[in-house]
């Protein structure tokens, strides 16, 4: 492979991570990396991208505050249908990394694989790899038409690891004029209060479900995350019962996580919540049903109920100091 | 204002899924009910359509077989009438082929605003709203979790890592509504009998104007070549509860090295 472009999001802090788990991806697969971005301060990524195998940066500039979807693919194809093509373009399975895949495919008419979760080159093209039925099975499929393929892949898929590559050269790449498609605008920003290791980055995840009975009892998951120095999370059955904020949720369309040990209290281990977390190193499952489908994956499972084995672990946890 | 609500009509997840052994596509001959994702659209659909003066909400879906069940669910709830694409050679089509189909079918509703869910329960592809919105050439605000309009904005409050933005389009635009954003209606007996009588419009791909070998197994332009069991995570241990959990559990922790 030549080729591939990254999409590559900013958060507040340089790149996510994901962008850079998706630039080492490209790496081990191409032998030229080249990412595309976005906002008023592209050239402070240029280092970190860089750092991760990007020899150059395509700037799409400042948005004027458009949400990326339409400016973005917009830039991004002119490019492709001006001669100037990747052999294929991956891009993160965020908010906006959906978008843009999705307008850019439409754009170029070129499919688009999405929820990719292992990328390999067999035979001069790209093989994909996507968990089905909640993990259960690995699916491998791939394009059959002319490329660039589209390629949407899932957080925590790749390991991120640096080249040590110099700053990439910065290219304007303007979006150009896109019409009544760009109108939607960003008016003001919103951000929960944080605290404690992101969701996505703990070492350790308490998640809440169901089973906790209510939303006071959320407290008991908070309060262990803080003990174990790790982040809390949930089920989509109480993110949906307004319990928690959306930002707490693990699965299929909540975040993925992967970290050292995962506890999930009064959570079934529905197939959309266990692609959510299945790759975590060590799980503990708290469920008062023998039967819960989470046992099925769970290290250890403790067949009891989360208002007396939370509070005892809680307290165990306090005395030890 | 003329809203659409895009619907799936899907196997019922609560049955267990399986995959085609000669297409690997999901086996979708049986019974097909309306996607649960979709309710909240249709709902969220109903309910701006109530707020603006004159307005009236159309499902579109694109089904096999000439499948209606899920639409009279949304036509029970409230929606005024709805426009099915079914053809055979639909079968097999990738997220974009859907969406050219979808893209054709909304147009001919006249959309002022075209809802959708942000995935499909069984696909989740997650794509084809934004596909078809670049399709119709409007803009669109995908992961809505509160949607208000006065018939000529739309304004949003989007999903984001951090917490939500305030987004504003003008209209006509798609947005894509997460689930919980609204109570589903249940659709009550007289909404039920009355979705009888209420306009199905069923069009096939000549209707449409689109060519069959660009869209079904003959347009796909991505194969599937196998599906493996994935690794086994080996079974662990379970034990019940005898007031020792939470000290297991601490044992367990010790032993990983996490406390
Ligand atoms: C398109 C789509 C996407 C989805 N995406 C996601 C996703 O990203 N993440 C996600 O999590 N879900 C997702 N879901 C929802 C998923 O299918 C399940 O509905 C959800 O995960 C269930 O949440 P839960 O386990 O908290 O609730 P339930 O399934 O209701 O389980 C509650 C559990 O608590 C146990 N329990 C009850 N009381 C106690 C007690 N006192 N002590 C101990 N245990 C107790 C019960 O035995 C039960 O197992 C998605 C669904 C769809 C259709």
């Amino acid at each position: 492979m030549d080729r591939i472009w990254v999409l590559a999001e900013a958060g507040e802090s340089g790149p996510t991570p994901l962008t850079l788990e998706l630039l080492t991806a490209a790496r081990s697969l191409a032998s030229t990396v080249e990412a595309v971005a976005w906002g008023g301060d592209t050239a402070s990524l240029a280092a970190p991208l860089g750092e991760y195998g990007a020899t150059k940066v395509y700037d799409v500039g400042d948005l004027g505050g458009s949400l990326p979807g339409a400016p973005v693919a917009s830039a991004v194809a002119a490019r492709v249908l001006g001669g100037d093509a990747p052999d294929a373009v991956l891009l993160p399975a965020s908010y906006d990394g959906r978008d843009v895949a999705g307008r850019l495919s439409a754009k170029l008419d070129r499919p688009v694989l999405t929820n990719v979760t292992g990328l390999r080159e067999a035979d001069g093209a790209l093989v994909t790899e996507h968990p089905v039925f909640g993990g259960t099975q690995i699916a491998s499929a791939r394009f059959t038409a002319e490329g660039p393929g589209l390629f949407v892949i899932r957080a925590k898929s790749f390991t991120a690891e640096p080249a040590g590559g110099g700053p990439a050269e910065v290219v304007s790449a303007p979006a150009g004029d896109t019409g009544a498609t760009g109108g939607a605008v960003i008016r003001d920003r919103h951000a929960e209060a944080a605290s404690g290791p992101k969701l996505d980055e703990a070492a350790v995840v308490v998640s809440g479900g169901r089973g906790l009975g209510g939303a006071d009892a959320y407290a008991l998951v908070e309060e262990l995350a803080s003990l174990l120095h790790g982040a809390a999370g949930a089920s989509r059955a109480i993110v949906d019962a307004g319990w928690v904020p959306y930002s707490h949720q693990v699965g299929q369309t909540g975040k993925t996580v992967k970290p050292t040990v995962y506890v999930a209290a009064g959570i079934s281990g529905a197939t959309q919540h266990l692609v959510g977390m299945k790759g975590s190193k060590n799980i503990v499952a708290i469920n008062k049903d023998q039967e819960a489908p989470i046992f099925s994956v769970a290290d250890l499972g403790i067949v009891g109920d989360v208002h007396k084995v939370l509070p005892a672990l809680i307290e165990a946890l306090k005395q030890r100091g | 204002m003329n809203v659409v609500a895009c619907v799936k009509q899907i196997p019922d997840p609560a049955a267990p899924a399986s995959l085609d052994p000669s297409t690997r596509t999901l086996d979708r001959s049986g019974k097909l009910i309306l996607d649960d994702s979709d309710s909240y659209g249709v709902e969220m659909a109903l309910q701006l359509a109530g707020n603006v003066e004159g307005s009236e909400v159309t499902i579109v879906s694109m089904a096999p077989g000439g499948e209606t069940a899920g639409l009279r669910t949304a036509l029970a709830m409230g929606a005024a009438r709805a426009i099915l694409v079914s053809d055979d050679a639909l079968a097999g089509s990738d997220a974009l082929s859907t969406a050219k189909v979808l893209a054709a079918a909304i147009k001919r509703a006249e959309p002022d605003l075209v809802i959708a869910a942000t995935e499909s329960t069984d696909g989740y592809t997650g794509t084809v709203p934004v596909q078809v919105a670049e399709l119709l050439g409007m803009p669109s605000v995908t992961f809505a979790k509160s949607v208000v309009t006065d018939g000529a904005t739309v304004k949003v409050e989007r999903q984001t890592e951090a917490g939500y933005d305030d987004v504003e389009s003008p209209l006509p635009a798609l947005v894509t509504v997460t689930a919980g954003v609204v109570e589903p209606r249940y659709p009550s007996f007289k909404g039920i009998m009355a979705a009888k009588s209420k306009p199905v419009e069923v069009l096939t791909l000549a209707d449409l104007g689109i060519d069959p070998a660009q869209v079904g197994a003959a347009g796909a332009r991505q194969e599937i070549l196998d599906v493996k069991d994935a690794e086994a995570r080996g079974s662990g241990e379970i034990v019940v509860d005898e007031g020792d959990g939470a000290q297991r559990i601490v044992a367990f922790l010790e032993q990983m090295k996490v406390i």
